[in-house]
């Protein structure tokens, strides 16, 4: 990793990240079973940088994010925020971080209180902090709701007011109420429109270069992904696939499943799109409680042979901190390939 | 000339509120054969769900007002009784809505819901019913279809909810499919696999399409023709390759420009339209546009109409801009380029 930040370290670090969720049956709620959500994930993200997390429903992309910061508890593997170690905090240890962390969430009609005014929704993580008066407050939640493209008349305002553009400009000013230095954005586009869409992904970009904001972006579409990304982690089923820096990404997919999100993007050129070859996956994400051996993809993958079927494949480096789980590397040349194979980078 | 199906004349729908009326739908005018597929595009509130729920006599109520004609092979749904329409719904027109988690009866089994659809229309017994379900399942492309008929709409995942919603819309093999925002809550891959199977079962059934989407980037393989929709009304209406390749109204350009593109390099950033679609209420005087357009003059405070400017004379746009100022300004709207009102 290129950058460093000013204590030297990136600001968040997860290794070897695990989050289980047990399945409990009959009477004596015996667990029977365990969803793999997030099941070995390593990465760092440097200060300022966003890190663009992207795969499909239920490969555990939202699990790793809340994981992250602490909403849920981590079953194995450490989160080492600002070079410390966080997994084993507890929630009067954690209180302090969350002004650090914040979140901003898919769903702009399920993520605020319906019967709260916007004042309070945006304010309350300043009053939870004890952080001001309650005059401060509301000139602090005004500056916020200014910064975040809405009006300062806002404030008595309910959350039915606004259409789901506003509400998630809400949300979004919500999580800046504390200047935290992390943000998780799961998926903070994908229930609205595509000319809101646009508007947000600026917003989002600007904050950013204002207030010196790390991300994590959540998203299910690489095009969203790719327009706010620095490095991007591909995702199926618990698992990292692939890990590059943004536009190497779209240049050159290694890993058979990043090919087939990339072609099922829409291109809204008829003659390109008629012309482009798209890779239908077929079938769903399979079910985490039961994983595949070997590869995790080869049950959908084009390129599967019989080593998929046995042998996990490792995260391997193939140069310019692109690395790729996959035994048919496409987009490399086998020199290339062999040397990579040789030397196991990754955890 | 293939038979024309449907064919909606200056159809208007308004409704009667306590803050007044709102015109959702005023004036839209399209034709769809068979075989054809149709885009509707436009933001939330552009009135796209209304026309298609209007065709579908869905919006009838007291406080409803309708205007112009919804020619069905040359009969006007908007005249026929409650009852008649029931015979038309679903057996003639079916539709396919956006959110599939909320459109299916979550106490029913998947199977139950496409007998009682089939057994609406048609004379059969259960076992009849059941076989041709377990049928339609296979077609839509469910593995396993004997079990999962018996499952409930819980156990499916959110693709095979909406798999299930278009075998049951497909259930009485209906002349015309509308499909409102099909894909919006599905993930880009189960996206492509709906977008296709659409495209499929449109010929396999030999019907029509109506394809209703905020996203011009998911209508741009698979439709014939596109209209765009806004306030209430149609700004522009091309054969597709024309919409996408000569866009003659401001508010398409914002539309494109807003899509982040994998086939073009990274922007520093991406063009929005700035604000929300106006009130349909009040809406602002002249051009409804206006308020939000970077290229307004003079004129716009004038109401212009949806005309043909170019050839060929099929692309008819809502807009006074000169074609050939549009023609050399509209790639600097389209890439960002141009912020200033």
């Amino acid at each position: 990793m290129s950058e460093v930040s000013q204590n030297g370290g990136p600001l968040i670090e997860v290794r070897e990240l695990r989050k289980y969720f047990p399945i409990r049956k009959g009477l004596m709620q015996r667990e029977v079973a365990r969803v793999h959500a997030v099941d070995g994930v390593s990465f760092a993200v440097q200060e300022g940088e966003t890190l663009g997390l992207v795969g499909e429903s239920g490969c555990g992309k939202s699990t790793l994010g809340r994981t992250i910061v602490r909403l849920y508890e981590p079953t194995a593997g450490q989160i080492i925020f600002q070079g410390h170690p966080i997994e084993g905090h507890g929630a009067r240890q954690l209180r302090p971080l969350r002004r650090e962390m914040q979140m901003v969430f898919q769903d702009p009609y399920a993520s605020l209180n319906p019967r709260k005014r916007v004042g309070s929704i945006v304010g309350d993580p300043l009053k939870i902090h004890h952080l001001g008066n309650k005059k401060e407050r509301k000139a602090r939640v005004e500056e916020l709701l200014e910064t975040v493209g809405l009006s300062p008349e806002h404030f008595n305002r309910f959350p039915h007011e606004f259409s789901g553009g506003q509400r998630q400009r809400i949300g979004i000013a919500r999580a800046l109420a504390l200047r935290p230095k992390l943000i998780v954005a799961d998926e903070p586009v994908s229930a609205l429109d595509v000319s809101i869409q646009s508007q947000m992904l600026n917003l989002l970009e600007d904050l950013q270069n204002e207030f010196q904001l790390t991300y994590i972006f959540i998203a299910h579409d690489l095009g969203v992904v790719r327009h706010v990304s620095d490095r991007i982690a591909v995702m199926y089923l618990g698992r990292i696939v692939e890990m590059s820096p943004a536009e190497e990404l779209y240049v050159r997919p290694i890993m058979p499943y990043t090919e087939a999100l990339l072609s099922a993007v829409p291109v809204p050129d008829p003659d390109l799109a008629a012309k482009r070859e798209r890779i239908v996956l077929e079938g769903d994400v399979p079910s985490p409680i039961n994983p595949p051996a070997g590869c995790r993809f080869h049950p959908r993958c084009r390129y599967a042979t019989q080593v998929c079927a046995e042998v996990e494949p490792p995260l391997v480096e193939y140069g310019n901190g692109h690395l790729a789980a996959c035994h048919h590397p496409l987009n490399v040349d086998s020199a290339l390939a062999t040397a990579a194979a040789g030397s196991t980078a990754g955890s | 000339m293939a038979e024309l199906l449907l064919d909606v004349r200056n159809l208007k729908a308004h409704f009667a509120t306590e803050d007044g009326v709102v015109k959702a739908v005023d004036g839209v005018s399209f034709e769809l054969e068979r075989g054809k597929v149709l885009g509707i595009v436009g933001e939330s509130g552009s009135g796209k769900s209304v026309t298609a729920m209007t065709v579908m006599g869905l919006t009838r109520d007291v406080n409803s007002r309708f205007g112009g004609e919804v020619l069905y092979k040359g009969k006007d749904l908007l005249k026929v009784s409650d009852a008649e329409m029931q015979q038309y719904r679903g057996a003639e027109i079916g539709m396919i809505f956006q959110d599939p988690m909320t459109s299916l009866n979550p106490v029913y089994r998947i199977g139950e819901q496409i007998e009682e659809a089939i057994r609406a229309h048609e004379k059969v017994d259960k076992r009849v019913a059941r076989s041709r379900s377990v049928e339609l399942l296979r077609q839509v492309g469910i593995p396993n279809p004997e079990s999962r008929v018996d499952d409930f709409p819980h156990q499916f995942s959110g693709g095979m909810r909406q798999r299930a919603m278009i075998a049951m819309a497909l259930s009485c093999n209906p002349a015309v499919l509308i499909a409102d925002e099909p894909t919006t809550a599905l993930d880009v891959t189960i996206q492509a696999q709906i977008i296709e199977l659409i495209d499929r079962l449109k010929d396999d059934f030999n019907s029509a399409v109506i394809l209703i989407t905020h996203d011009l980037g998911v209508v741009a393989d698979i439709a014939d023709e596109i209209i765009v929709m806004y306030a209430g009304t149609v700004v522009e209406r091309a054969a597709t390759r024309d919409l996408f390749y000569d866009p003659l109204m401001p508010y398409t350009w914002g539309l494109l420009g807003s899509i982040p593109r994998l086939d073009r390099p990274r922007p520093d950033r991406l063009h929005s339209i700035k604000g929300s679609p106006p009130s349909l209420i009040t809406l602002p005087q002249g051009c409804a546009f206006r308020p939000r357009c970077p290229h307004a003059f003079d004129r716009c405070m004038e109401q212009p109409t949806l005309e043909s400017h170019v050839d060929p004379p099929t692309h008819l746009d809502r807009c006074w801009l000169d074609v050939e100022y549009k023609r050399s300004h509209r790639a600097d709207t389209i890439s960002g380029r141009t912020e200033a009102a």
